[in-house]
C-alpha cells in the first residue's frame, strides 16, 4: 500500500532542518565537548569554554554556530512504499535548502562552477544521497559540513597486504598533517572497503553516528578506540595549539571490497559536528 | 591584555608566541577570492581598496546579519589558503593577520622579516565572536558575497598570538612537543 507525501511537506522539513542544525549542536556533541574539556589546563581549556559559551548563545540568540553554515548534505532513506507528489525529492530538497539558508541568515558558500568560483547565492545545489529502504517513511539527515574540515580529508587505494597496520597508518598521516586547520576537537569517519567511489560515502556517513556510539562489529569498536588513543596521543589538542583532545570519536564503516583492493577514506568533522534527522 | 589595532601595528614586537590577548579596533576581512584581487591589483600597480600600510587583515566570511545585528556569525577560516598571498600583503605594510590554523615555513619567515603578527582566533566559536563587532560595512568586491571586503570595528576580539614579530610559532612549538 502505497503511501503520499507531498513535496512541498518535505521541502518545509528540510527548512526547519537547516535551522536546527545551524543553530543547535546535538546534545551528545555537547555532552562530549564537556567532558573532554575536564581533562584540559591553559590555552586548550580556553577553548573549549568558547566553544561550549558559543553554543548557548548560538541555541539561545539563534545566530550559527559558525560562519560556515556549510555544504547542505543530506542523507536520506527512501521508503519504497512512500510516493511524492507534486515534484521529485531532489527538487523538493532543494527548494527547502533556498528557503532554509535565505530567511535563517546562513551563509551562501556554494559556487556554480568549481574553477570560474561564482556564488550560486542560494547554497544549492546541495549534496543528496539517497538509499532506497523498506516501508513507507522518508527519514530526512541533514549534516552541514564547513569547507576547513572538508578539506582535510583524504583517500587512498592500498594494496590488500597493507592490511590493518596500513590503513592506522595512512588515518594517522592525515590526521597529523592536516588536522590543525579543520578546527579540533574532530569527529573522524573512516570508510575501509568498498571501491573508490564509495568508500569516500561510507567515510562521510560515519559522521552520522553519536558520539557515544561504536561500531557493532567488536573487532572494528576495537579499532575505533584503538585510533581515537592514537590520535589523541599527537597532542594536537584543540584548535591545534596543543592538548589531550584532537579527536572526540573515531567511527569506522566497512564495507566488501574486490580481491585486489584496500580502500580506505578519511572524512574529518570539525567539533561545530551539526546534523540533524527528521521521519516524515 | 587589551590592545588596540593602531598601538599594535606601530609596535607589533611587545607581544609573544602564546599570549592571549583582546584586540578593538577597526580590521578588514579578506579571504580567498578578495586576496586573489588585491594582489592582482597590487601586481597591476593599482590602489587597494583600503590603506594597507598598518592595517589588520581578518580572514573571515561572515554569514549575513539580522536585522538590528552589525554582523552575523563571524568566525576565522582556514588562514594556511592565504599563504600564497600573504608575502605580497605584507610587503605593502599589512600588520596584523587573524586567522585559523597553521602557517607555512615561507609566511612565517614573512611575518618575522617585515615585523608582523599573526594571530589566531578560536574557529567553529562564530556567534560568540559576533558579539565583539560593533560595526561592519561593505567596502569592496560585494559581488562576492561573504567573500567580499568588510570594514569592522570590533571590541575585544579573544584572541592568541599564534606567530610573533620575532617568528616564534605556536604551532612549530606544539609540533616539535615542547
Amino acid at each position: 500500500m502505497m503511501r503520499t507525501i507531498k513535496s512541498i511537506e518535505i521541502s518545509n522539513a528540510v527548512e526547519k532542518l537547516c535551522a536546527d542544525a545551524n543553530y543547535s549542536l546535538p546534545s551528545d556533541v555537547l555532552e562530549s565537548l564537556k567532558k573532554n574539556s575536564e581533562k584540559e589546563t591553559g590555552i586548550a581549556k580556553d577553548i573549549f569554554n568558547q566553544i561550549i559559551k558559543n553554543a548557548e548563545i548560538a541555541e539561545n540568540e539563534k545566530i550559527p554556530l559558525c560562519q560556515d553554515t556549510g555544504t547542505a548534505n543530506f542523507f536520506i532513506k527512501l521508503g519504497r512504499d512512500a510516493q511524492i507528489s507534486g515534484g521529485n525529492i531532489y527538487d523538493a530538497v532543494n527548494k527547502g535548502v533556498v528557503a532554509g539558508y535565505e530567511k535563517n541568515y546562513l551563509r551562501k558558500s556554494i559556487v556554480s562552477d568549481p574553477l570560474e568560483r561564482k556564488n550560486t547565492g542560494d547554497n544549492t545545489p546541495a549534496n543528496i544521497y539517497v538509499d532506497i529502504v523498506e516501508g513507507d517513511k522518508i527519514e530526512i539527515t541533514f549534516m552541514p559540513k564547513g569547507g576547513g574540515s572538508e578539506n582535510a580529508g583524504a583517500l587512498k587505494m592500498l594494496e590488500p597486504s597493507a592490511g590493518w597496520e596500513g590503513v592506522k597508518d595512512f588515518v594517522l598521516k592525515v590526521v597529523k598533517d592536516k588536522s590543525a586547520n579543520a578546527c579540533p576537537p574532530l569527529v573522524v569517519g573512516v570508510g575501509i572497503g568498498g571501491d573508490f567511489a564509495s568508500v569516500g560515502l561510507s567515510a562521510k556517513k560515519a559522521l552520522l553516528r553519536e558520539l557515544d556510539s561504536h561500531n557493532q562489529d567488536d573487532s572494528y569498536a576495537a579499532k575505533e578506540q584503538e585510533l581515537l588513543k592514537e590520535i589523541n596521543n599527537l597532542k594536537i589538542g584543540p584548535m591545534g595549539m596543543g592538548g589531550r583532545t584532537t579527536a572526540l570519536a573515531v567511527f569506522i564503516e566497512v564495507k566488501p571490497a574486490h580481491i585486489a583492493s584496500l580502500p580506505v577514506a578519511v572524512s574529518i568533522q570539525c567539533h561545530s559536528c551539526r546534523r540533524k534527522k527528521i521521519v516524515l | 591584555m587589551k590592545i588596540n589595532v593602531q598601538d599594535l601595528a606601530c609596535n607589533t614586537g611587545i607581544l609573544k608566541a602564546g599570549q592571549q590577548i583582546y584586540l578593538s579596533g577597526t580590521i578588514f576581512t579578506a579571504r580567498d577570492t578578495a586576496h586573489a584581487r588585491i594582489v592582482n591589483i597590487i601586481n597591476s600597480g593599482g590602489k587597494s581598496h583600503f590603506e594597507l600600510e598598518g592595517s589588520a587583515i581578518y580572514y573571515c566570511g561572515p554569514s549575513p546579519a539580522k536585522p538590528g545585528q552589525a554582523i552575523g556569525a563571524c568566525g576565522p577560516t582556514t588562514s594556511a589558503r592565504m599563504d600564497v598571498f600573504t608575502p605580497k600583503i605584507l610587503e605593502k605594510g599589512v600588520k596584523i593577520l587573524i586567522g585559523k590554523g597553521a602557517r607555512k615555513d615561507f609566511v612565517v619567515d614573512s611575518i618575522k622579516k617585515h615585523k608582523a603578527v599573526y594571530l589566531a582566533a578560536t574557529g567553529g566559536v562564530a556567534a560568540l565572536l559576533s558579539k565583539t563587532v560593533k560595526k561592519a560595512e561593505t567596502i569592496a568586491f560585494e559581488d562576492l558575497g561573504p567573500e567580499a571586503v568588510y570594514k569592522l570595528e570590533v571590541e575585544d576580539i579573544p584572541l592568541i598570538v599564534a606567530v610573533d614579530s620575532e617568528g616564534n610559532d605556536i604551532f612549530k612549538r606544539q609540533k616539535l612537543g615542547s
